[in-house]
């Protein structure tokens, strides 16, 4: 039994506890993953089934029926390699909008760690990722891909998509509390956000019709990491990030833009979740 | 503040809390939009008003007080959910709350997954919450449904549930919100069974409850609130007679009869109206234990009528007659021709325990046939005040007498 005083202050954001901190969110986690495959016959084996179905069909359309990108080289994992990222960042703050909302009985019953609940969205999303790596990997392999060193450091714009997604989440998530309207706009959000990213077109594309535009677009630090990872998977003939955006110069731009929304997303987040049960 | 001594479990200073209550509920961003200049108007809703409190480690406190006294929303800042304006609380252990029925299940997950997950945030690791599931389901006796989704339990089975997690995790300081108006019987006994063992273990227990019956038989000590106020912390006798003064002196129904529900019978006679007073023949529904109570009805007969047996049936909330007066073991009324009116009353010495009750009237063919006349059932309802509560239906008026002999045993030292 432990027999520490201590002062009810009320419900954090986070946890001087790390452990603690850390199973809470992984509990979450797995049971937010569970609910998602509950009764589906095939279970756990969709979340590697579905992307693996869904790629297939836009490496068929892409690369066999419209022809987009014949001159861009290894165009089908240039396409995947974007979807999924962006499938990720899509997936944690469409998801994380809704959290606090989804998980009232919680917020209203048990004074935890406020923040568990949008970081255990991101934790799933992660896993997702993760499986989805693995499919990319089978179709790195189909295209005949060299294997390079810069392959160890794809893990590091991929974080950078997480603490993007994080931090946009919890501002998202922050203000649904209050707004319910937050989803359908960031879905419209969302929709806008992925024809303007290259995804389903090369970059090179955009670079040849107009130097302001291919600033504009790249601006969106999802856009750059996207860039940034494609160039860390198929090397040299892939435009860096920094070329994509016309100077490594303007990488200022979306770099500023990451920081600045997951900085407003915590500090947001921070300040509204304690309040959250009351307003529920 | 500084910190409570070793002693106090839980100390509460000058807690207040108040909710803002939007006049008109802003819940998109379009009608900001629209309406950006528009100012949005509050009521304040003063929940909690500088509530000091400090329990002892190992005490059973009970927190009883009316809807809306704030005796949810102090749970809430205690377990950490809401965070209260101003004041101070400070907890000694581990705390495992029990509010709005619930630990917050998924509906959506299995009671597997629920008992995992809400053993994790009640302060388990995951692999002692694995450990302890059998432990949990079996105190729930649940064992056959463990696969189904939470969504498909009853409400009785979800709180079964919930109130097994909170007891397997180990907290020194339970806060418990209501959690026995649910479930069967033979639940809740166990329930209480458990939380006496907890006491003796030493844990330290909070109880908002409605039912002072339970106040008195469980509770070391009580807080009675009002507003958000505190009224009165101490012997739960005390707190109980408090708190049945403060609730049925506004419910105002004094005097006025309740003829509402259930008039059947044959129809040979219509009860008119029902009513209750008191010795100096005062109309009133409330009665301070001890004092006269007098039942009294008027009827009137349709047809011709010989002998009718009148009785009056006062029934505890369950329904469950606790009193029964009928006038067959008196003096035969004789005949009736329609039209006629009838004035009675039962009056007795009122040994009931504190309370609601009802009264239903009965009037009755003679003989043992039990053929109805007329029938109001919960014709009306009566109140019964008071401290004497011993725990059991009536508290009839008794003596003890106490004899002592032997020589006493000389004092050693």
């Amino acid at each position: 039994m432990s027999d520490v005083a201590y002062r009810v202050t009320g419900p954090a954001t986070g946890s001087e506890d790390p452990r603690r901190f850390w199973h809470l969110t992984l509990t979450l986690a797995r049971m937010d993953w569970k609910v998602r495959f509950f009764g589906s016959v095939l279970g756990y084996v969709w979340s590697l089934l579905r992307p693996l179905l869904l790629f297939g069909i836009l490496y068929l359309v892409f690369s066999e029926v419209v022809g987009a990108g014949d001159d861009v080289e290894h165009f089908p994992i240039v396409l995947l390699s974007g979807m999924m990222l962006f499938f990720f960042f899509s997936e944690v703050t469409g998801s994380a909008a809704t959290s606090l909302v989804d998980r009232e009985a919680l917020v209203r019953k048990v004074g935890f760690p406020r923040m568990v609940v949008p970081l255990a969205v991101t934790l799933v999303g992660a896993f997702n990722l993760l499986l989805n790596l693995v499919v990319l990997a089978v179709f790195l392999a189909l295209n005949g891909v060299a294997v390079r060193w810069t392959w160890l450091l794809v893990p590091i714009p991929l974080l950078l998509v997480g603490v993007l997604a994080t931090g946009t989440g919890m501002l998202l998530a922050a203000l649904y509390v209050r707004f319910r309207d937050i989803k359908p706009i960031w879905d419209v959000a969302l929709q806008a956000l992925f024809y303007a990213t290259p995804i389903l077109y090369p970059v090179q594309l955009v670079q040849e019709r107009s130097e302001t535009l291919t600033h504009v677009l790249m601006a969106s630090p999802l856009a750059t990491l996207i860039q940034w990872t494609r160039r860390l998977l198929l090397g040299d003939d892939t435009p860096t990030a920094a070329s994509a955006i016309g100077g490594a110069e303007w990488l200022v731009i979306p770099g500023g833009i990451l920081v600045a929304l997951t900085v407003l997303g915590f500090w947001v987040f921070g300040r509204t979740a304690p309040r959250a049960a009351e307003e529920l | 503040m500084p910190e409570p001594p070793a002693h106090v479990a839980v100390s509460i200073e000058g807690v207040s809390k108040a909710f803002r209550l939007p006049h008109e509920r802003v819940h998109t961003l379009k009608e900001r939009l629209v309406h950006p200049l528009r100012r949005r108007s509050f009521e304040r809703l003063q929940a909690l008003e500088d509530v000091s409190l400090a329990v002892e480690k190992g005490e059973f406190f009970g927190i009883v007080g009316r809807n809306g006294s704030g005796k949810s929303t102090l749970m809430k800042c205690l377990a950490g959910v809401y965070s209260a304006d101003a004041g101070e609380m400070w907890l000694r252990g581990r705390m495992a709350p029990f509010i709005e029925l619930g630990v917050g299940f998924n509906p959506e997950l299995t009671a597997h997954d629920n008992v995992l997950l809400n053993a994790v945030m009640l302060g388990l690791t995951p692999e002692q919450a694995r450990e302890r599931y059998d432990a949990i389901l079996d105190f729930a006796g649940l064992h056959a449904f463990q696969d189904l989704k939470l969504k498909n339990y009853s409400s009785g089975m979800q709180v079964r549930l919930a109130f097994a997690v909170m007891v397997h995790v180990d907290a020194d300081l339970l806060l418990i919100d209501e959690v026995l108006a649910v479930g069967d019987a033979a639940f809740q006994q166990k329930c209480y069974d458990v939380l006496q063992d907890a006491k003796r273990a030493g844990r330290t227990i909070l109880l908002v409850t409605h039912d002072m019956d339970q106040v008195q038989r469980f509770c070391d000590r009580a807080m009675l609130l009002e507003r958000g106020r505190v009224v009165e912390v101490g012997e739960p006798r005390e707190v109980a007679r408090r708190y049945m003064a403060i609730n049925f002196a506004s419910h105002g129904d004094e005097g006025r009869p309740t003829l509402t529900t259930g008039a059947g019978g044959t129809g040979r006679a219509i009860i008119v109206k029902a009513w209750s007073q008191d010795a100096d023949g005062t109309h009133t529904t409330t009665f301070e234990q001890g004092g006269v109570c007098a039942l009294c009805l008027r009827i009137r007969f349709v047809s011709d009528a010989v002998d009718p047996v009148l009785r009056a049936i006062v029934s505890d909330p369950d329904g469950q007659p606790v009193f029964v007066a009928a006038s067959e073991w008196h003096e035969p009324l004789g005949a009736f021709v329609p039209g006629e009116i009838l004035d009675l009353a039962v009056s007795f010495d009122n040994w009931l325990a504190p309370g609601r009750y009802s009264v239903t009237w009965q009037v009755l063919h003679p003989g043992t046939g039990r053929r109805v006349m007329a029938e109001q059932t919960e014709a009306l309802s009566i109140v019964v005040t008071g401290s004497r509560a011993g725990g059991g239906v009536v508290d009839i008026p008794h003596a003890f007498d106490f004899l002592r002999s032997g020589a006493a045993p000389e004092r050693l030292g």
